[in-house]
């Protein structure tokens, strides 16, 4: 225990001695500033045998990992990939943007993306992102997010989008309809309530994460989306989720759990285990990462279908996941593009991420031939591209929603499980965190 | 006057490798984190130079360092009554007991060989209603209300943390000599009597040492508190070390003020041992 305090000290102690190599770093030679390097080079970039390094979080390594090694196959440059565990990410970027020793590529939250353009981590790939010829192909949720004063700084490294799974075998058993997933939130509701009243022991009609920022952003944000609404306003300053359209993502959840229709280890759930329930066989229906419909699909019959709204439409998603950009450290920016280039291009989109069943980032990708073989798959790539599927870009969005003890907890939680009487008081304390 | 002016000469030459470490290693960082907790220092900005006292107001405006404050304090003194009790009464039943003495000396120490993290991840198996074998009777929420939480925690450290203090204790015990003992018996003293009379205050140095362990060690929990609550449910479980982590890597992002308040729970912890000590001084002389 005591421990902890001193590495805190030491973290910080560190990082004030290596800060003035920051400041020493700002001017100087052409290898040394990506920009410069970057506003040279060609569309393809340089691949001329250089080692690369690329640090990503651990929630993507399958993605990254496949990405990597298709790569280091077919170029003489070679990526070096470094997987960081989720919770440790920011500090350890924090820790290394200050002592200028980012790596030469490094992906980010998508939602974490501005607040780090902000602050001048990545380089600038306006110029370079403009010269390929699919550029108005690429995710613009990503772009937009990667967007700070007009220049481009990242590209879409991994999507990860949120849907709806349902269990079919369970639905067969509740008498609902095993092709069909809910198209509204009443069908939700309804049908959540359907597989609760089976009875089963330790089977419930849903499961969220109660006590989760991040994945309360994850599913509800699109809940809203789809029921034509926005969350966020005034450059992502002022909380809008005590809307009439929120209010009604609201009460479902805060039915369904008077209702005892989602499960008991809801309340208590950090986000470390909000997967698992459902792949146990154990929840009828929930909002769930599309990234792991291979790893869902091992044990349970899947049905998948967009996010819905209030009524019925083309449903939403999150597109999250993360951006990646080169960083302002990197000493081989133009090697670092031709990472960057490759990956957009269709050998990256379709052969590697497409054929790991993940979501292309290009419009233009997202019908392919692995989509063609599952209905499910394209069902998610429809959705992505989709106009009610956003990103939502604010700078403090950490600090606001995913961080631990945030705002949006507190007002998620009062929701669910009090009366929902403190939402205007709940939503200022928000848009206080997001104006700050 | 002149050899012992020599010898302490000497004695600084001896002091000087042990000075130097604490030099480097502690006065250093901290005057590092003091002038931090001055600057408009971001995690990713780096110094943007001299803003005092902003940091400072800045944590004690924040909405969750008093109910930290609170918290912490709550939890230090559950922990400590129940620990240095419970250590208390292991170390006389090991004492007591001879044949089982090794079995039960192993039993409760095998605890402390796990490493905190790791030990909270084991209540976490326990108490997650995904994996937990308790939930024979019924859905299980070990987490799930503040009380709950505090609680469960509190039983992972003492479980931790028992056997530790359990040692610390029987060595003090081993200490105390066994005339002593015959003595008291010779004067027709029954068990609570040694006890109250003999045993308690030749152990008050042990005591002592458990205690500012045990305080120090629960007013900078951090790990169980992370693996475990993460703060939760509703901000009731944050405590005050938790707040650093969070001002500096977790949304705020924000060093200068981290540090502020690692340097107001540096002062505190300070003030309040100098207070333990004196106060054990007091009793013993």
């Amino acid at each position: 225990m005591r421990r902890t305090i001193l590495k805190g000290i030491a973290v910080a102690a560190l990082a004030g001695l290596m800060t003035p190599a920051v400041a020493a770093c700002g001017g100087g030679d052409d290898k040394g500033n990506p920009a410069a390097a970057l506003a040279e080079v060609t569309a393809e970039g340089v691949d001329d045998g250089s080692e690369l390094t690329l640090w990503t979080r651990a929630p993507l390594e399958l993605q990254a990992k496949a990405l990597v090694d298709a790569y280091n196959k077919s170029h003489k440059n070679q990526v070096k990939l470094t997987i960081v565990p989720n919770d440790d990410y920011v500090a350890k970027v924090g820790a290394a943007a200050g002592s200028g020793d980012l790596p030469d590529l490094f992906a980010a939250d998508i939602v974490y993306v501005p607040n780090w353009t902000k602050a001048g981590l990545f380089a600038d790939l306006t110029g370079n992102i403009g010269k390929l010829p699919y550029a108005d192909k690429i995710n613009q949720g990503h772009i937009e997010a990667g967007t700070y004063e007009g220049k481009k700084f990242v590209l879409p490294f991994v999507l990860d989008l949120s849907v709806i799974f349902w269990n079919k075998k369970l639905y067969k058993e509740a008498g609902l309809d095993p092709e069909k997933g809910p198209a509204t939130l009443d069908e939700f509701k309804e049908q959540a309530l359907a597989v609760q009243k089976l009875n089963k022991p330790g089977v419930n009609g849903t499961y969220f994460g109660g006590n989760c920022g991040g994945c309360g952003v994850f599913t509800w944000f699109p809940m809203v989306w789809a029921s034509g609404a926005e969350v966020l306003a005034d450059q992502g300053e002022k909380s809008l989720l005590d809307s009439p359209e929120a209010q009604k993502v609201y009460s479902t959840w805060r039915d369904l759990q008077k209702a005892g229709a989602i499960a008991p280890g809801s309340k208590d759930e950090t986000g470390a285990t909000w997967v698992a329930a459902f792949q146990e066989n154990k929840i009828g229906v929930m909002p769930y990462p599309a990234t792991l419909l291979p790893t869902a699909a091992k044990t349970v019959d899947v049905g998948v279908t967009a996010i819905p709204g209030a009524s019925a439409g083309a449903g939403s998603t999150f597109v999250g996941g993360d951006g990646v950009g080169v960083s302002k450290d990197s000493k081989k920016a133009q090697q670092a593009w031709n990472f960057l280039a490759w990956m957009m291009s269709e050998q990256g989109q379709v052969d590697v991420l497409a054929a790991n069943n993940t979501s292309p980032s290009r419009t233009d990708l997202a019908d392919n031939q692995y989509s063609a073989k599952d209905p499910r798959v394209a069902t998610i790539n429809k959705v992505a591209a989709s106009p009610q599927s956003k990103t939502p870009v604010a700078v403090n969005f950490q600090q606001a929603f995913n961080a631990p003890g945030s705002p949006w907890v507190t007002l998620f939680r009062n929701q669910v499980y009090g009366d929902g009487s403190s939402l205007a008081k709940d939503n200022e304390a928000i848009t206080q965190v997001l104006g700050q | 006057m002149k050899p012992t002016k020599r010898r302490s000469e000497k004695g600084w030459v001896y002091a000087m490798p042990t000075a130097v470490f604490v030099l480097l290693f502690f006065v250093v960082p901290i005057i590092i984190v003091a002038r931090m907790s001055v600057s408009d220092w971001g995690l990713f900005a780096g110094d943007q130079g001299w803003n005092a006292p902003e940091n400072y107001q800045d944590v004690l405006d924040d909405r969750l360092l008093w109910p930290a404050v609170w918290f912490t304090l709550k939890y230090t003194v559950v922990t400590t009554v129940i620990l240095l009790a419970l250590a208390l009464g292991l170390a006389l039943l090991v004492q007591e007991s001879t044949r089982w003495t090794g079995f039960l000396r192993t039993s409760f120490l095998i605890p402390s060989a796990l490493g905190l993290a790791s030990a909270s991840l084991l209540f976490y198996a326990l108490y997650s209603p995904q994996s937990s074998p308790l939930d024979f009777f019924g859905p299980v929420s070990f987490l799930g209300t503040p009380g709950k939480a505090l609680w469960s925690t509190v039983a992972l450290i003492v479980w931790r943390f028992a056997g530790f203090y359990m040692l610390l204790l029987l060595v003090g015990l081993q200490g105390i000599s066994a005339d002593v003992y015959e003595a008291a018996r010779l004067d027709g003293a029954n068990r609570w009597h040694t006890f109250r009379y003999v045993t308690l205050p030749l152990l008050k140095s042990s005591i002592a040492l458990c205690t500012i362990l045990c305080v120090t060690g629960s007013l900078l929990a951090f790990d169980q508190f992370y693996i475990l609550t993460k703060g939760g449910p509703d901000n009731s479980t944050i405590t005050i070390v938790q707040l650093v982590y969070n001002m500096a890597f977790q949304g705020q992002n924000n060093l200068g003020r981290a540090a502020a308040l690692s340097i107001l729970i540096l002062v505190a912890l300070l003030v309040l041992n100098a207070l333990q000590f004196r106060g054990l001084r007091d009793k013993e002389s």
